[in-house]
């Protein structure tokens, strides 16, 4: 194979006439280009905008590209002044920071015993593992933070049990729901296949003869599992834990159902800034900070995936 | 390597935690009584509650169009995107376009959904169907990208080269060799697109405007107001259909993998 790539360089075979080759690239490369990095500058022009009570709701708004030059002297950083004059939103992002933070070392402590012991299946059966972990990703999100609720709520099915089995009194109830607690759990119980999957690729690559050859000197399984196997597996523990910890700390659905009236993350207020007080220019700058803060775990995944292919 | 029983321990617990409440869902979803905690008998009652309920059947039906819709031009794009990345190791902007590909994949919906809406308002389009559509395209053909890729990084270029050398034309060649072969890689990132665009709350409610509702926003509304068993009904529709469809995936592209080998194994037999 790597002395077919080498007398052939993929670029001289691959194509034929340039304009389809030309096609190949362009059309998915104009999509983007249109609909997910444009939509970045638009939003960052917006949030330096002023709001109208209009449809839609903001001055000024975009006139064409000739106009660039005019509209820019109405900008202004107004709305990012606010988001720091407003204790709001600092703490909002600080308590996204801190609950992405903690569910993804939560994920990690599940996850890595899940992904080692399927791992360490006989192999015939590690196809059909895989299978049991990719198919409630498969499920809707939306159902699996409901199937939650009725678990978790003061007169729900985790209040029965307990009683039934007599850990709780008659007239106790759990009050899990609508707290932080509940927020963790939801996390957990969402994000764990994206966890278990990238730890699973990497362990199962690993070369077990590293492993008879420690125990063979005698190394005990705990340091021979701290010495080998856990470095080896570093770049899916990387993997994992971005892939978990982006999407969680911009999370919507899962602080908004499960979550209590305290429960601050960020996803919600830009949710509520934007729906609620169809206040668009602060909903943005909220966005773009968000995605300043993201930058550097972004960078490290994309770095990370490239190592992979 | 033995298991031990500390790993059937853990993938036991695991795997409970992951299925037991899918499990409780499904259950009551054939629950006579209203309350959750109690079992009134076994019951179709909510099924036939949720077929009468024309708004949630209105929301199914705009889903099943923006997902069919959106997972095709997706997966058309995917495909062409996994082609550009793996047959083009050197064009202008490369590294951005790679960029674009994999961001989509961890950046938080809200981020997603509010961008794409504020470019809909700027080019002055009216938010629906094609808006929702757009952007569902937009995210899911990432993930396509990803699935085929990987496929096509595995393959052997081979057979391609072959056609190539006896004069077939490369789109020929494309549609006759290279397609055929990463055909269960394409079929699996469609479905992977469908699944996604019928699951997206949070791009959908940004983009979408009158008459185009879809199931999620209209789940999302109603499960704010309480847990009703008609939600339990058609989430447990949803659920059997995914699985289904994941199950036949899976078993065709299992079949066609069994007969790739059988006539490679009558090939060489051919040879010799």
């Amino acid at each position: 194979m790597a002395s077919v790539a080498e007398t052939n360089p993929p670029a001289a075979n691959a194509g034929g006439p340039s304009w389809t080759r030309w096609l190949v690239v362009v059309v998915p490369y104009v999509w983007l280009l249109l609909f997910f990095v444009a939509p970045f500058l638009i939003i960052l022009k917006i949030s330096l905008s002023d709001t109208a009570i209009a449809m839609p709701p903001y001055l000024p708004t975009f006139d064409g590209f000739g106009e660039i030059g005019d509209s820019l002297s109405q900008l202004d950083f107004e709305n990012y002044i606010f988001l720091t004059d407003d204790p709001l939103y600092i703490m909002s992002y600080l308590s996204s920071l801190r609950i992405a933070a903690i569910s993804t070392l939560l994920l990690l402590l599940i996850g890595y015993p899940m992904a080692l012991a399927m791992a360490r299946a006989p192999s015939s059966i590690r196809p059909t593992l895989v299978m049991l972990v990719i198919l409630p990703f498969w499920t809707s999100f939306l159902i699996r933070v409901y199937a939650w609720i009725g678990i978790l709520k003061p007169d729900g099915l985790l209040t029965l049990l307990l009683q039934t089995i007599g850990l709780m009194g008659p007239d106790q109830q759990v009050q899990i729901f609508r707290t932080d607690t509940a927020v963790f759990i939801g996390i957990v119980y969402s994000y764990l296949p994206f966890m278990v999957l990238p730890l699973y690729a990497a362990l199962e690559k690993m070369d077990n003869t590293l492993l008879e050859a420690a125990s063979d000197l005698g190394c005990p399984p705990w340091k021979a599992f701290w010495k080998i196997t856990f470095p080896l597996s570093l770049p899916g523990v990387i993997a994992g834990s971005m892939i978990c910890f982006i999407p969680i700390t911009g999370e919507f659905v899962i602080p908004d159902l499960l979550g209590g009236a305290d429960t601050l993350m960020i996803g919600k207020t830009l949710w509520t800034e934007f729906f609620g007080n169809r206040d668009w220019p602060l909903a943005s700058a909220v966005a773009v900070i968000l995605l300043i803060m993201l930058v550097v775990p972004i960078a490290i995944f994309q770095n990370q995936q490239k190592k992979v292919v | 390597m033995k298991s031990s029983r500390f790993d059937v321990t853990v993938l036991t617990l695991g795997f409970a935690f992951l299925y037991i409440p899918i499990i409780i869902l499904i259950v009551y979803s054939f629950n006579a009584s209203r309350l959750v905690t109690v079992w009134g008998g076994f019951s179709l009652h909510w099924y036939t509650a949720m077929w009468s309920n024309q708004g949630l059947m209105d929301a199914a039906w705009v889903t099943a169009r923006v997902g069919v819709l959106s997972a095709t031009l997706g997966t058309i794009l995917g495909t062409l995107a996994a082609l550009s990345l793996t047959r083009f190791t050197r064009f202008p902007g490369r590294m951005l376009f790679s960029g674009m590909i994999y961001a989509p994949l961890v950046m938080p919906e809200v981020i997603t959904g509010l961008s794409m809406l504020l470019l809909f308002v700027a080019l002055n389009v009216d938010r629906g169907f094609w808006t929702v559509t757009i952007a569902h395209t937009t995210f899911t053909m990432c993930y396509v990208a990803i699935v085929v890729q990987s496929r096509l990084l595995t393959f052997d270029r081979s057979l391609e080269e072959a056609a190539l050398d006896l004069g077939c034309p490369p789109v020929k060649t494309f549609f006759k060799i290279t397609l055929p072969l990463i055909f269960p890689a394409v079929i699996a990132g469609w479905m992977l697109a469908f699944t996604l665009s019928l699951d997206d709350l949070v791009i959908a409610s940004f983009n979408t405007g009158p008459g185009a509702t879809t199931l999620p926003i209209k789940i999302y509304s109603q499960v704010r107001l309480g847990v009703t068993p008609e939600i339990n009904a058609i989430c447990t529709i949803l659920i059997a259909l995914v699985t289904v469809g994941v199950i036949c995936a899976s078993l065709s592209t299992k079949r066609a993998e069994v007969k790739r080998i059988r006539d490679e194994h009558l090939a060489v037999r051919g040879a010799t």
